[in-house]
């Protein structure tokens, strides 16, 4: 499965040395087109990121131009939603692996005995991917709107304040980032635990270890490949994403984030310069972040 | 095999352990991670099971209030012709963008795998890369580079930009399948006068054939679902997810329940089948072995 | 592509200075083995001397680094296994898990369009008494089944030769015996010639006509399994091939049938043409089970080597016989085996014995005893991983 991306095994020691002409055949087509589609917009990106507007030109009209100063600007202006952005990812991050952890943790393990009813939650658990990521976000906006008896039950029992409001709020955005990202973060947890030898768990308990040291010392160790592989999936798409924060679905006026940013000055402002030099500092952060992340977990062979 | 010495083993310590943690296991534990499990299902599936209900509302314009149970929708989609247009394209973009990343993955995939070459790492770097990218940067990269060349966006360009999000996860998920695969198998077919095109076609293959169409599978649903790389490259034209985008501020109309629940449902019927099909088949083995 | 015409019988195999690397490991040094037709020949040897690959570069799946290797006397070494008459019974037999067991067995003939492959493939399965099995898939078969078919789907070819890399290793101790019967009845049924591999010597004694003990990618020796086994003409064939008692010292006389070897003050004889060396520091032997075990000092005679007193250390019983492991000051630990003919051990722990032999039972190595082990300890992994990883690296600029 793709979800195991991060946890790519290497083949090269067994890989045989056979003729490179064969192997040169098969990668060409595929490489040339992710360096065509992927590595030139990536460069295009950063002249993008440098250009200036043509004097007295049209909206959305630049020229090449080696302009440090966008990038300055940039941080000055939307610093707020950049910082917004890993904020709100950082947090749906740590939500969804609270959540997922547990639910990965009984599918995995506990219910081995039942390989039939452990597929099933598996089905259950990538179900969501199967309907439009659109659709369920503004299903949750529906249901957690202020007419709707959820909030409206809340308010009822003084556990809201009246006046208060769910959708439009940065607590929402989180939510939904949440909810749209948990199967990233149970899938990989699942197929780690899943190879759990639950042997070590009953040599813990015989070294007199408490079942919460146990899984403190024990399982959660044996399952950081899976957590990272999780933690990453779930992480990068969250940082990037504008669905969430935007206001047509869960988010408000003080919530947009960065993909929001792009997304408004790319398409609707035409401001090329900016909405390219927002992209590279994200991907520059998020891979700095991922770099020290994984580092320091101790899994660096995973990338 | 381990799993079951695993179980084994594990009967065979937990019987004598003190009765106070046991009763502890027994008791109230025991219940904890399931019932959670349970909520937490809820949990998931209670925005598709409000998108299903709302398929049958009878709205009018917008679909968000209530007004009363119809099949109307359901038999008329096309009714809303722009729904319906926006799902033809999805599917067209989904399944081009399908077999060619399917082609150029498997081919990257069984390169990885069984040859030696340099500059290897680079080129895993720039497998790996495409996965570690926010979608905004992928597609506001490639509209750049789109805006740079003077290309008129529309179905091509996002048939281009699909296809490129993909190739990554084919490859990890071939690969996957091609170092599982005993090299013994193709250099039985050798021995056995197979000439190197015969045992592709007719060993590595068919095996590798379960892996090609996860990948397939995957990469259309990538495909299907995608809204921010194809928001970037799309131009004028609509997709699924584009038009919910879209209508969003105004109303989506039931319209649009009915056709992703449509797919929910022929997505979840294909999965289950699958489930069953190799359920069925690990029994009958079993019962023989 | 190969000929679509069977092989009219088993071939001669030859392999001519055979040498092979691997990137940064040599595995095989130089190799000269000649293999006659219609034979069962055995390869033994231990877990990584370089059987496997021996087999490889016969079936073409690994080119010779130099050498030439003969088949039937036409030289094959740059033919692709596909275009050889040869067939390989894999060790893990590698049946094709998509295809039905018929369609494994058939798949060399229909490869080479050679009519009613099908009908054939039946015929191939009844030898081997799955006939019945012909529709199931390989996964669906026992250990034992499916090393019948991978059996079945090489000979169905009619091979010049047949390659079996280990191929009942992963069958249980009954399962294997009988296999191992079965397997020699077919091939004299079939006249086919079979280089079988094994590291199991009691499995290479029994089934095949000629054995050769290979080590560190060398043919130690080769022979039949009675004369390998009477007559070592190495240490490491005494030692590998059931046990052996060895014993090194100075040549110190000889008459026309013997030589006498002093070792630490003791004379012990051997018949000169059961010697391979007959001056000088040389290595004797005997195998425990033609030692004789006394209670009192034996009487001396030219025929008999005597050696003790001793002490008994240990006494193992292990059915058939037992076995005594006696302390000999200034010679070492002797092993003996003695049958049981009688109820109980003839001797007890820290007894005091003396064992002799029949002069005619003795061997002389060929090995030169020298202070250096001759079989020096493998480098280290870490070492090796380093080589290996170099050698790569360098292969790789080279690229
Ligand atoms: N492809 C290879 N690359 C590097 N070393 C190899 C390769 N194949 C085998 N070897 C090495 O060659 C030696 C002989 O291997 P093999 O012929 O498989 O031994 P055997 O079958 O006798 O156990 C081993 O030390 C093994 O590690
Ligand atoms: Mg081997």
């Amino acid at each position: 499965m793709a979800f195991s991306a991060f946890a790519t095994g290497t083949a090269q020691e067994q890989a045989p040395r056979r003729k490179s002409k064969i192997a040169l055949l098969l990668l060409l087509p595929g490489i040339l087109y992710l360096m065509l589609f992927f590595l030139v917009p990536l460069v295009s990106l950063v002249i993008t990121s440098f250009q200036a507007p043509v004097p007295y030109g049209d909206i959305g009209e630049f020229q090449t131009a080696f302009k440090w100063q966008n990038y300055v600007d940039v941080v000055n202006t939307y610093g707020e939603h950049i910082l917004r952005s890993f904020g709100y990812a950082i947090l749906a991050t740590i939500f969804a692996l609270l959540f997922s952890y547990p639910l990965a943790y009984f599918i995995g393990v506990k219910a081995r005995r039942w390989p039939l009813l452990q597929n099933l939650m598996l089905v259950l658990v990538i179900a969501p991917f199967f309907i439009s990521f659109l659709l369920r976000t503004l299903a949750w906006k529906s249901i957690l709107s202020d007419e709707s008896f959820v909030i409206s039950g809340l308010k009822a029992l003084s556990l809201m304040a009246p006046d208060a409001h769910f959708t439009g709020t940065a607590a929402a955005v989180v939510f939904g980032l949440t909810y749209n990202f948990i199967p990233f973060m149970t899938l990989p947890l699942y197929s780690n635990l899943q190879q759990l030898d639950t042997r070590l768990l009953e040599a813990g308990s015989d070294l007199y270890s408490t079942p919460s040291k146990t899984f403190f010392k024990v399982t959660v160790p044996l399952s950081m490949t899976g957590i990272v592989s999780g933690v990453l999936l779930t992480f990068i798409p969250a940082a990037g994403d504008y669905i969430n924060a935007s206001r047509d679905f869960l988010g408000g006026t003080g919530t947009a984030m960065i993909g929001n940013v792009i997304e408004s000055n790319f398409l609707v402002t035409l401001n090329y310069p900016v909405a390219a030099a927002l992209s590279i500092i994200l991907m520059a952060v998020i891979l700095v972040m991922v770099t020290v992340y994984v580092k320091r977990s101790g899994t660096e062979d995973l990338l | 095999m381990t799993l079951q010495e695993g179980r084994v083993v594990s009967r065979a310590v937990t019987r004598p352990a003190p009765p106070s943690r046991r009763g502890a296991r027994l008791g109230v534990g025991k219940w904890v991670l399931p019932i959670y499990a349970a909520i937490a299902f809820v949990f998931l599936l209670i925005p598709i099971a409000y998108t299903f209900v709302f398929s049958f509302n009878d709205s009018v314009k917008s679909n968000i209030v209530w007004r009363g149970f119809t099949f109307d929708k359901w038999l008329n989609v096309c009714d809303q012709i722009d729904v319906c247009v926006a799902f033809g394209n999805s599917l067209i973009i989904g399944i081009t963008a399908t077999i060619a990343a399917t082609i150029l993955g498997t081919m990257i995939a069984i390169a990885l795998v069984r040859y030696r070459f340099r500059f290897r790492s680079a080129i895993s770097l720039l497998l790996f890369l495409p996965m570690a990218t926010p979608e905004v940067v992928l597609g506001a990269g490639l509209a750049a580079e789109f805006l740079g060349a003077g290309v008129q966006k529309g179905l091509g360009t996002i048939i281009i930009a699909h296809t490129m999000f993909c190739v990554s996860f084919v490859v990890v998920t071939v690969k996957a399948r091609v170092s599982t695969l005993d090299p013994a198998l193709e250099e039985a077919g050798r021995d056995l006068y197979g000439s190197p095109n015969q045992v592709f076609w007719r060993v590595t293959f068919p095996l590798l054939l379960p892996g090609i169409i996860a990948a397939a599978l995957l990469s259309f649903a990538l495909s299907f679902d995608d809204f921010i790389i194809t928001n970037f490259n799309a131009g004028t034209t609509s997709t699924f997810p584009k038009y919910i985008y879209i209508s969003a501020a105004r109303g989506i109309p039931a319209e649009a329940n009915v056709i992703a629940s449509a797919v929910f449902f022929l997505a979840i019927i294909l999965v289950l089948a699958a489930q069953i099909s190799s359920a069925v088949k690990r029994k009958r083995l079993a019962k023989v072995g | 592509m190969a000929s679509g015409a069977f092989a009219e019988s088993g071939a001669d195999l030859e392999l001519v200075g055979i040498q092979k690397r691997f990137p940064g490991f040599t595995a095989i040094e130089h190799l000269d083995l000649t293999i006659p037709a219609g034979s069962f020949f055995a390869l033994l040897g231990p877990s990584g001397c370089g059987k496997t690959t021996t087999l490889r570069l016969v079936a073409g799946l690994e080119d010779p680094t130099e050498g030439k290797i003969l088949i039937g006397g036409k030289d094959v070494t740059n033919l692709k296994p596909y275009q050889r008459q040869v067939n390989t019974v894999f060790q893990s037999y590698a049946l094709f898990p998509h295809m039905t067991v018929l369609e494994n067995v058939a798949f060399g003939l229909r490869r080479r369009r050679i009519d009613d492959a099908v009908g054939k493939a039946h015929e191939a399965l009844r030898l081997v008494e799955l006939d019945h099995l012909s529709a199931r898939k390989p996964q669906q078969l026992s250990g034992g089944q499916q090393q019948r078919v991978a059996l079945a789907r090489a000979i169905v070819n009619r091979p010049a030769l047949l390659l079996l890399d280990e191929p009942l290793g992963a069958l249980d101790l009954k399962l294997r015996r009988q296999m191992q019967l079965e397997l020699k009845s077919i091939q004299e049924e079939v006249g086919l010639t079979f280089v079988h591999v094994t590291h199991d010597q009691e499995e290479a004694m029994t089934m095949a006509d000629t054995v050769a003990v290979m080590n560190k990618g060398e043919i130690e020796q080769l022979g039949a399994p009675e004369e390998l086994y009477e007559l070592p003409r190495t240490a490491f064939v005494a030692n590998f091939l059931g046990q052996s008692n060895l014993f090194t010292g100075h040549v110190s006389g000889s008459t026309s049938s013997s030589i006498s070897v002093d070792v630490e003050g003791t004379k012990i004889t051997v018949p000169t043409k059961r010697a391979q060396r007959h001056k000088g520091e040389v290595t004797v032997g005997v195998r425990p089970e033609k030692l004789h075990l006394h209670k009192d000092a034996p009487k001396k005679s030219p025929d008999i080597n005597t050696l003790g007193p001793g002490r008994i250390i240990d006494v193992s019983f292990s059915g058939v016989s037992t076995q005594y492991m006696i302390a000999i000051p200034g010679i070492g630990t002797v092993s003996v085996f003695q049958q049981n003919m009688t109820f109980g051990p003839l001797a007890g722990e820290g007894a005091e014995v003396w064992v002799s032999w029949n002069v005619d039972h003795g061997f002389g190595l060929e090995d030169e005893p020298s202070p250096t082990p001759r079989f020096p300890a493998d480098t280290d992994t870490a070492t090796i991983a380093v080589q290996k990883k170099r050698a790569l690296m360098s292969e790789l600029e080279e690229a």
